[in-house]
């Protein structure tokens, strides 16, 4: 039960994740994107012919595609970018043993607590640190069950078939701008595996960590569960403050099959000099069942619409998404279900804080094509403004080519009344205490779906971000 | 503190909060410890607005006279200062705060009430909790449900009626507790009531209530009517028979002659 953590244990002082390891790179490309930082990218990891040529088409593609602007406010990310590091290499090559990280990289995840997680609770652990991979570890049981848990790197040099069979066909290069860039330099992120029939009884956790300035982050997630199996995938993000921004985008790709559970959270909890743009997309096969939790709490702007595209018969898509945006911040964030087969169903529940300057945008599609019949879909975003210039909109699409469908919609938007306040205050909670309730109050449907360290986190963030929000 | 009145309201005008409405126009009251107080008013009267101003609420000023607990300046004080001094108000309309349990509420309210640098344990709040829903003869599953979300009218007030158990106030301020209540609901609240009261002899209540059938129920020492903001006759429980009898009429004509 996180909300019975008491207040004492939560008071924090700053955003905790807020420091620099001093860790020279082994390699750094030159700042900036061209097609010279590409091929050493790829010389880098020493990849194929086909993944050179592939970067380099979609390096076409990202420069043929304009910057969006139906979004949050991208008029300045042209000249941001010109000044990021798109390759920055922490370490020769990944390790297995944390003992064999170097000191500094490993005091950074010991910071951040992902070895202690590791040994109690997580099935296996990633942990990226700028452009790559620096520890990979999956349990042995799992490993014995045939599990694959490896950098996207491995994956590729180590399961090439499976690799290339799923590779880029669920966000293809020219799905978007950011994927298109992502496709010309990714770097890291995690190839998982869980064969037929297996279940993994705790989470795989992979863990990115900017460190350096001026820093751009482009991991790619390949993964398949397939038939019957079932997992759990967390991926938790920060970065320390710099007045500089930074650049995050990730392209995470996941086929569900036949009648298998997946799970992906995120807890993103980037610095707020961070731009956040990320493509995630899950396929769902007949009786599969997807679900997203998504986490948006840090960031300067974050854009990322979670999405299942449910193509076999009966499977279910589930997003569940929170965002909290304090002053500066804009989490342009939602959902998208595609009902592409008869009985599929899906919901989504969105729920953003708003809070100073903050703006939290709920943008979401729900479409059900021709022949998806008795497609059944709800979707319910509720926003909670805490002060009167903090602002929230609401962008909902619904498209239904079936007439044979049901499809529901509820948006709410509250603010923090005079009267909830009065009556916590007049039992003896201080103004902090009694918003910081109403708050977790507010995001408890989803909270509690939340592994237990990331509950307790999202709490002790919203008690810090109450402080001296009254008045 | 020992010999200074629970609760001493001098010449107490108010009004509400960006508005010049004045609606308190110089109340006098005074409650010992142990003492069970009714105020009754028509509508409109203020008695209300003195439970708020009491409390604390923010959406009221106090534009003159005193309120003094035990001889301290109560409208120095914030709610929750007032509340860990020992007022408890019932509310009219409890408010509803969805996805936070009545658990959790009341152990961070009890938390407020402790000692600084004192922490509950988690075992005897819910010792704590246990007794006091056995009391009020409540099903402990009551406890898990988010405070006031799809409540029954009933089911409210029984909740304010917890909250006073478990903070156990020294002034206990009853803001219409019988309003919106069937006869069975209303005997359930007043019967939580007397058993607080009964367990807790120097406890003072003050009953602000439009109606006299509260007062078959939680019988009061004093009875007090609030006509235009200020309070114009008090007596014993006679009073309150009175007025049942004749209604407000002949104070409102008193008031404007």
């Amino acid at each position: 039960m996180p909300q019975n953590e008491t207040i004492k244990d939560l008071n924090l002082d700053e955003y905790k994740y807020d420091f620099v390891t001093e860790a020279e790179p082994v390699y750094r490309a030159q700042k900036g994107l061209s097609e010279d930082v590409v091929r050493q990218i790829s010389a880098h990891k020493e990849e194929p012919q086909w993944m050179l040529d592939f970067r380099l088409k979609a390096l076409e593609v990202y420069g043929s595609k304009p910057m969006p602007t139906w979004g949050g406010d991208l008029a300045d990310l042209e000249e941001v970018l010109d000044e990021i590091y798109f390759y920055v290499r922490p370490q020769d090559r990944m390790e297995h043993s944390w003992d064999d990280v170097p000191e500094e990289i490993k005091d950074t995840f010991e910071k951040l607590g992902i070895p202690e997680a590791e040994r109690k609770i997580l099935a296996g652990v990633g942990a990226q640190y700028e452009s790559e991979m620096v520890y990979h570890s999956l349990r042995e049981e799992w490993e014995k069950q045939g599990v694959i848990f490896d950098s996207i790197e491995d994956g590729l040099k180590n399961h090439p078939e499976l690799f290339r069979e799923h590779f880029a066909t669920i966000v293809p290069t020219a799905d978007n701008k950011f994927a298109a860039m992502n496709s010309a330099v990714w770097s890291g992120g995690s190839f998982v595996y869980v064969p037929k029939g297996v279940s993994l009884d705790t989470p795989l956790q992979a863990y990115f960590r900017v460190n350096q300035e001026r820093m751009g982050q482009f991991e790619r997630t390949l993964i398949i569960i397939d038939e019957g199996a079932q997992a759990h995938y967390i991926e938790g993000c920060t970065a320390p403050v710099y007045s500089t921004e930074s650049f995050h985008s990730g392209v995470i790709e996941i086929v569900v099959k036949k009648n298998a559970r997946f799970r992906y959270t995120t807890i993103q909890n980037w610095s707020n000099n961070m731009y956040n743009l990320v493509t995630q997309r899950a396929i769902v096969e007949e009786g599969g069942h997807m679900e997203w939790l998504d986490g948006n709490l840090g960031s300067k702007l974050t854009m990322k619409y979670p999405s299942c595209y449910l193509v076999g018969e009966g499977a279910h898509g589930e997003i569940l998404s929170i965002a909290y945006s304090g002053d500066g911040q804009h989490q342009d964030t939602g959902g998208k279900v595609v009902h592409a087969a008869p009985h599929t169903t899906s919901s989504i529940v969105s729920k953003s804080i708003s809070k100073g300057h903050g703006r939290s945008t709920y943008r979401g599609l729900c479409k059900v094509y021709e022949g998806a019949h008795h497609a059944r879909s709800n979707v319910e975003c509720d926003a909670l403004l805490i002060n009167d210039t903090s602002r929230t909109d609401t962008y909902p699409y619904i498209e239904i080519e079936e007439n044979d469908a049901n499809v529901g919609h509820e948006a709410s938007v509250s603010k923090i009344g005079e009267e909830q306040l009065f009556y916590l205050t007049s039992r003896g909670i201080s103004e902090a205490e009694a918003m910081a309730m109403i708050v977790r109050g507010f995001i408890e449907p989803i909270a509690k779906e939340l592994p237990l360290e990331y509950a307790v986190e999202l709490n002790r963030l919203i008690e810090l971000e109450m402080e001296g929000s009254v008045g | 503190m020992s010999n200074a009145p629970i609760l001493r309201v001098e010449r107490l005008e108010a009004k509400v909060a960006e508005e010049d409405l004045p609606i308190l126009t110089g109340v006098d009251l005074t409650i010992q410890a142990g003492e069970i107080h009714a105020i009754m008013g028509p509508n409109g009267s203020g008695k209300s607005t003195l439970a708020k101003v009491v409390a604390g609420h923010p959406g009221y000023e106090a534009t003159g006279g005193t309120v003094s607990f035990q001889g301290e300046d109560l409208l120095e004080l914030d709610p929750d200062e007032r509340s860990q001094a020992g007022v408890f108000l019932a509310f009219q309309y409890p408010v509803e705060i969805p996805g936070v349990s009545i658990a959790n509420f009341l152990r961070t309210a009890v938390q407020a009430h402790m000692p600084e640098g004192e922490e509950i344990d988690i075992f005897d709040f819910s010792d704590m909790l246990m007794d006091r829903m056995a009391l009020l003869e409540m099903d402990p599953v009551f406890a898990e449900r988010h405070v006031n979300d799809g409540f029954s009218g009933g089911e409210k007030k029984r909740n304010e009626i917890l909250q006073m158990a478990m903070l156990k106030p020294k002034l206990a301020v009853m803001d219409e507790t019988d309003s919106g209540l069937d006869i069975d609901a209303l005997k359930i609240v007043a019967n939580g009531v007397n058993k607080l009261v009964e367990e807790d002899p120097d406890m003072s209540v003050l009953l602000i209530t439009h109606y006299q059938r509260l007062l078959d129920y939680i019988k009061p020492d004093f009875v007090h009517v609030m006509v235009d903001g200020r309070i114009v006759q008090s007596g014993g429980p006679e009073v309150a028979l009175e007025l049942e009898a004749e209604g407000y009429k002949t104070y409102e004509e008193a008031g404007t002659a």
